[in-house]
């Protein structure tokens, strides 16, 4: 007997013929309608108008028929709510049944009958069935008041029900606290301030026990409560990881998974040098590696969250890339996920092997995936310096298989290859040239064109080649034109001679004729500097650039830390934080890692000390528009930076005559009737632009040179007010008041010196004792004329940073000895330390997000900024003034994140994340260096630069 | 937390049936699901969670079914997919086979089910033993049965119930070890290990304390024992049943058993072992006339035992036709629809050697559609050995009551993902 047959009854007049079968006096039968009905709603039709006779049936002791007509109830209530009432009354009976089933079930179903009329007739029924002697009842009551918050939050709270919800935690049966846990989670993630779970040592103690009794599901429940808990201090940490590791034997991954969280989360407080912080590390890597024998959707997720680990504490799998390597029968999506981990991990020690794989896996069929292989390789040769060559000969043998996407993926790795590796691989460039035709990707041939245009002088039919692309210039990609214009410039400007023309052409195509206003912009600034000079142009287009390195893809720290938080959710699998996808969670908090060295001051654990000092700070491969955007970012640097003067190029002084006299002129001739002034540069503005782009255009130039320009070095610095350092008592009547100034890269030491006494004052010297940034007087203190007394006399001593460094408490604490002809006089004073903050402390972006991460946790500060109402713009521009560079700036929440740099005069960096919330005077700003003594000082002078 | 809906799906994308949880997503939202699914099947970027708006799907698939899980909130995706595997696993046990017609033809129980296996988004009762004890398919027989909460639902011990009775007190041990091997075409083992799975069929009265061991060498250090050959166990996965703060202290794996067939746990193990049936084969492909294809196969393991039910499957161009085979033992079968050459052989015994030779022959018109390199995969199970020298070394029985039990162990080793690489 089957089921099957409840869905074949479809004639005409079913509804009537139902209705009919409901009223029937015949348990039997009745069921039988009730199926019926069921069925209808399972195929979707609309069977709501049976609501008064299905729910008439309500009042059975038959179980089952009971169940079939709650699952009615259930779905068609909200489209009847008048008529739902009904069947409160049997709700409320049935919640004092005798058979427990029958009394949880009633409460289960209560709570999803989704209408407000109802909800508050629950109360009582509920109230009873949350103390109810029966567990099965109880945790089925817990989920309940999730479910009534759901619909009316009020009401649950004035009822007092949150309360007995936590009073449930302590319940002798563990299902029933693990479902009070969840009801209480699901609640505190809807109203994130409410402090619901207020997660104390003494509850996290129930919690952990009730974690090796409930079911798999409730251990879940269990461990994601934890992760949200921050423990007191290590030991707490410790202990909780201890109560935690035993599930990571269980067989259900999403267990498992939780139990990584929670314990990557608790891992952060503890001391690396702690022997239990190694054996935790040991401890993770097993059962990682075992998820990989899962479903393949949850192999997925965990392939996807060990990516993030792997990013965040490499340690733990650097030994198990075999796991790694990529079975045949895998699906594409675990395929590609492995294929990433593989890069991650790989290094020297196991880079042979990973080359064989990858290798193998170019290969394969799967477009997708071949493609992914062969870009690995790519980034392995960035990756292990070792293995460069290796990879570059296996992507040529890939080349020659001339399987077109294969060769395509292969240019576009080569070309981040030989800026990597300057002047080494570069004889590849022929081969490569063979294969210009077939390529049909715009991301292919911007790669080519590049390397065109960078090794123009060694590829001799580089205008050739260049010019068979611009024919169709605007049937190309932005990505292809841009690349083009750039490529063609440098060539100009390595054989000027032969290619004037080119460059003409592709200067009016990406200006006169493209309506892309990157295009046309990049076209006109190529094009103002070659005409105006052409040596900076030279200086600036053919800038040596940096090399780039490793790392590659990372996520920013802030955001992995986050991410950390969330393992095995939807947001680890997404690599996304959870408010990029989820509706309303606007003002929930973002999780992050609490790291164990509050402080900032704890030494170092050797080992990873060691490591800090041996790694450069990786810097990244910048994606195709940073590497382009380079070029644009060297136009704004102050002209002084550009290099020697144009008379040390005296071969390049020719050709440039030569620019100036035929090409360009002639070139802008063609618009403006021959103008004699247009060669002639920045102080003119273009009199005749092709009319349309006139305005905007030479505005715009106007306010690119502003920028470039002497303006404003200086603009909004912040000067503290003198304050008086030597008082006239304590000097024989000599006061002296200061103050320091950073002015155009310059510190000055800025004093006024008052004669207090009755005789006159002369022969003046300064001396500054060691101190912990080197500050010396640059010469001697300029005091010419003898001070006489009651006169006061103004003093400015630049200052050097070259001088002897002895490191002082406070750190930015100045001793300084004043002669004159009466004693010798010692005062102290503490400088703000942003007269040490470089004008070139702007961090690249990628650079910033490799230091950020390459900078242990123990280094990071955290500080508050109370009572500060600038709007973050308004904080970056105050903060620009004492070179305190924004990066990026970016904004989660109506929450501003902004990325800061400083550069120390000795060389250290300091990176600091400042956290704005609009309507909230109390910033949060995070410091990271690697010489965390400085954060104190750092933050101080934020907070004296913010407030004033 | 995790879902709002739970959905089975035909292969259509039409809902055969659902369970809306939480209320948040609207229903209709599944209708984007499949033409989602297929477009990502065309983009060859297929993946097992889908986004609609704000709407995410996880879905997995069996036989002819999708179950699909939606939310919006940032779930417990983990949690979603055991959650999902967990339903097939139990509408399994109810219902044979879980595909279309049984959806349709118990769809009465699969709503009790769902009602029962989740609430509100969190999973609840999942083991089917014990849902079987009081949501059971034939309605009529229950009446009695269901008016009683098993007490199991919410007891310390939910995979047990009380008062279960046999007249003869046994459990079956099974130790069974997979070879998972990949081999390179060049013929290097690229990777190696070994699954190991210890289960269970109980066949015990009362609520027996059940203690196992095993030549466990961790355990073995602990208590300061050296004799005798001990495994290391990479990484080890229990059934819920095993007090795991038990084993995390002193390595001892005390239980108490769900009735009848279970796994009790799950074991790795990453020493490098030889791969037992080594395949060696030279295929040749002349394009537009024939493949010839020779492959060796020799049981690497001890003289006395013997691997039964070898087979041997290497891959064939899909456009070969005209099979000829010859073999020095077993039998040799062309399965078109999977492109290849199964080769059986039935019983293996160790340190011998067999050939198998193929001929196909290629249309002379050649077949444009890239193919992949499938690799050559064999699988096979050797009884009474285990690779690892893994041994139950005891399994204490003790109730109550105080009967003898008798403990029963089988050992197997059989093929895993057992791939060696081919060079066409």
């Amino acid at each position: 007997m089957t089921d099957s047959k409840y869905f074949t009854t479809t004639k005409k007049g079913e509804i009537f013929e139902l209705k009919a079968e409901l009223n029937s006096d015949k348990k039997e039968k009745k069921k039988e309608a009730v199926k019926k009905v069921i069925a209808s709603m399972t195929v979707g039709k609309d069977v709501s108008a049976l609501f008064p006779d299905v729910v008439n049936c309500m009042q059975t002791d038959n179980l089952e028929l009971k169940k079939l007509v709650y699952l009615y109830l259930m779905n068609y209530a909200k489209s009847q709510p008048d008529m739902a009432i009904m069947a409160v009354n049997t709700f409320v009976k049935d919640c004092e049944d005798l058979n427990p089933l029958i009394r949880a079930l009633a409460v289960r179903t209560m709570g999803c009958i989704r209408v407000d009329k109802i909800t508050e007739y629950l109360c009582e029924p509920l109230r009873k069935c949350l103390k109810d002697e029966d567990p099965y009842v109880r945790k089925t009551a817990a989920v309940c008041v999730a479910k009534l918050h759901d619909i009316n939050a009020q009401l649950v709270e004035d009822q007092g029900f949150l309360d007995t919800l936590k009073d449930l935690i302590s319940d002798s049966n563990p299902m029933v606290v693990a479902n009070a846990v969840a009801a209480l989670s699901e609640i505190a993630e809807s109203h994130p301030n409410s402090n619901l779970l207020d997660l104390n040592p003494q509850t996290i103690n129930k919690l952990l026990t009730a974690l090796n009794e409930c079911t798999e599901w409730g251990q879940i429940f269990i461990l994601d409560c934890l992760a949200n808990y921050s423990p007191r201090d290590d030991r707490e940490s410790q202990s909780i990881c201890e109560r935690v590791t035993p599930r990571l034997s269980h067989a259900n991954s999403a267990v498992v998974l939780s139990a990584v969280k929670v314990l990557m989360k608790f891992m952060e407080m503890l001391p690396k040098d702690l022997d239990y912080y190694g054996t935790l590390l040991k401890k993770l890597a097993p059962p990682l590696v075992t998820l990989l024998s899962a479903e393949p959707e949850l192999q997925y997720v965990a392939l996807r969250n060990i990516n993030l680990i792997v990013q965040r504490r490499p340690e733990i799998l650097k030994h198990e890339m075999k796991v790694f390597f990529v079975k045949y029968n895998d699906p594409i999506y675990v395929k590609l996920e492995k294929l990433d981990i593989m890069i991650r991990l790989a290094s020297q020690a196991n880079i042979a092997q990973v080359l064989a794989e990858l290798k193998e896996y170019a290969t394969e069929v799967d477009v997708d995936f071949v493609r992914k292989a062969v870009r690995a390789i790519g980034r392995c040769a960035i990756k292990v310096e070792q293995s460069a060559e290796r990879c570059v000969s296996t992507l040529l043998d890939l080349i020659q298989t001339k399987v077109n996407y294969v060769v395509q993926e292969a240019i576009v790795v080569i070309k981040d290859i030989f800026r990597k590796y300057p002047n080494k691989y570069e004889s590849v460039i022929a081969t490569l040239c063979e294969h210009l035709e077939s390529l049909d990707e715009p991301e292919a041939r911007a790669a080519m064109i590049w390397i065109v245009g960078e090794y123009a002088e060694r590829i001799d039919n580089a205008d050739e080649l260049l010019e068979s692309f611009l024919e169709g210039f605007h049937d190309e990609s932005t990505q292809v034109q841009l690349q083009l214009l750039t490529a063609i410039v440098k060539l100009f400007l390595k054989k000027p001679t032969e290619t004037q023309e080119l460059v003409q052409q592709v200067l009016s195509l990406a200006t006169q004729d493209s309506d892309n206003p990157d295009l046309r912009d990049r076209g006109y600034i190529y094009w103002r500097l070659l005409s105006t000079d052409p040596v900076a142009a030279k200086e600036v287009v053919l800038a040596e650039k940096p090399l780039i390195s490793e790392e590659t893809d990372l996520i920013e720290p802030t955001l992995l830390e986050e991410l950390i938080c969330h393992i095995g959710t939807l947001a680890s699998v997404y690599h996304k934080p959870p408010s990029a996808f989820v509706e309303g969670s606007r003002g929930v908090q973002h999780k992050r890692l609490t790291s164990s060295a509050g402080s900032g001051e704890s030494v170092e654990s050797p080992d990873t000390g060691s490591a800090a000092v041996s790694e450069a700070p990786p810097t990244v491969i910048p994606s195709q528009g940073d590497l382009l955007g380079d070029l644009l970012n060297l136009d704004l640097t102050p002209p002084t930076s550009t290099g020697p003067p144009p008379t040390t190029a005296p071969g390049m002084q020719l050709g440039a005559m030569d620019l100036l006299g035929g090409g360009l002129d002639s070139l802008l001739g063609g618009d403006i009737g021959g103008s004699p002034a247009m060669g002639t540069g920045f102080g003119a503005p273009p009199a005749a632009m092709p009319a349309s782009f006139n305005a905007p255009i030479s505005g715009g130039l106007d306010d690119l040179f502003d920028l470039g320009g002497g303006g404003g070095l200086t603009m909004g610095t912040y000067i503290p007010p003198k304050s008086v350092w030597l008082p006239a008592m304590k000097a024989k009547g000599l006061e002296i008041s200061g103050t320091f100034v950073r002015r155009s890269g310059v510190i000055q030491m800025e004093m006024t010196l008052n004669n207090k006494a009755m005789s006159v004052m002369s022969d003046f010297a300064i001396q500054f004792n060691r101190n912990s940034f080197g500050l010396a007087p640059a010469g001697p203190l300029q005091i010419l004329t003898p001070i006489s007394p009651n006169q006061s006399i103004e003093a400015a001593l630049p200052l050097s940073t070259v001088g002897p460094v002895m490191k002082m408490e406070p750190l930015n604490n100045l001793q300084v000895a004043v002669k004159n002809n009466i004693d010798v006089f010692y005062f102290s004073c503490q400088y703000p330390i942003s007269m040490l903050f470089l004008e070139d402390g702007k961090m690249e972006r990628q650079v910033f997000l490799a230091t950020w991460k390459d900078i242990p946790n123990e280094n990071e500060s955290q500080f508050q900024i109370k009572d500060c109402h600038l709007n973050s713009d308004a904080a970056s521009n105050k903060l620009q003034g004492s070179n305190i560079f924004t990066i990026a700036k970016r904004t989660v929440e109506g929450q501003d994140m902004l990325y800061q740099s400083m550069k120390l005069t000795n060389g250290i960096w300091v990176l600091a994340e400042l956290r704005v919330q609009a309507g909230n005077p109390n910033y949060t700003i995070s410091l990271k260096c690697r010489a965390p003594e400085v954060s104190q000082c750092v933050f101080q002078n934020y907070e004296t630069v913010l407030k004033n | 937390m995790s879902a709002s809906a739970i959905f089975v799906l035909d292969l259509k994308g039409k809902v055969l049936i659902c369970r809306n949880y939480k209320g948040d997503v609207n229903m209709a939202e599944i209708d984007h699901f499949l033409p989602l699914l297929m477009q990502q099947e065309e983009e060859g970027l297929l993946c097992p969670v889908l986004s609609h708006g704000n709407v995410h799907f996880m879905w997995i698939k069996h036989s002819n079914l999708y179950l699909v899980a939606t939310t919006n909130k940032n779930s417990n995706a983990s949690l979603v997919y055991s959650f999902l595997y967990k339903i097939v696993e139990v509408f399994t046990e109810y219902f044979k086979e879980l595909e279309e017609e049984s959806i349709q033809d118990n769809f009465v129980v699969v709503y009790e089910l769902l009602d029962e296996l989740m609430d509100f988004g969190f999973p609840q009762t999942t083991d089917s033993k014990i849902l079987q004890e009081y949501i059971t398919q034939e309605g009529t027989k229950l009446e009695v049965a269901k008016s009683k909460v098993p007490t199991t639902v919410t007891n310390a011990v939910s995979w047990r119930s009380e008062g279960i009775k046999y007249k003869k007190n046994e459990v079956f041990i099974d130790v069974i070890e997979s070879i998972n091997v990949l081999v390179n075409a060049n013929g290097s083992v690229m990777s190696s290990d070994i699954v190991g799975s210890i289960k269970l069929k109980t066949m015990l009265s009362g609520m027996p304390e059940l203690r196992l061991g095993l030549n466990d060498r961790v355990l073995f250090a602990l208590t300061g024992r050296d004799k005798g050959k001990t495994v290391v166990m990479e990484d080890v996965k229990f059934h819920q049943c095993v007090r795991l703060s038990r084993f995390d202290s002193d390595r001892t794996i005390s239980f108490i058993p769900p009735d009848g067939e279970s796994e009790l746990m799950s074991y790795r193990i990453n020493t490098h072992v030889k791969p037992l049936i080594w395949i060696e084969s030279v295929i040749e492909k002349f394009s537009h006339s024939r493949v010839e294809i020779m492959v060796k196969a020799k049981g690497q393991f001890k003289k006395q035992s013997v691997a039964n039910n070898v087979e041997v499957r290497v891959p064939v161009p899909s456009d070969a036709d005209s099979p000829k085979f010859k073999t020095s033992t077993g039998t040799a079968k062309y399965v078109p629809e999977k492109n290849m050459v199964v080769w059986t052989i039935k019983s293996f015994p160790g340190g011998k050697e067999f050939l198998m030779r193929a001929h196909f022959g290629l249309p002379s018109v050649e077949n444009n559609e890239l193919e992949g390199k499938p690799p050559i995969t064999v699988k096979f199970e050797i009884p009474y050995f285990t690779v690892s020298g893994i041994q139950v070394r005891y399994m204490k029985i003790i109730e109550k009551s105080g009967y003898q039990a008798l403990p029963w162990v089988r050992y197997i080793t059989q093929s895993g993902d057992y791939q060696l690489r081919t060079n066409v």
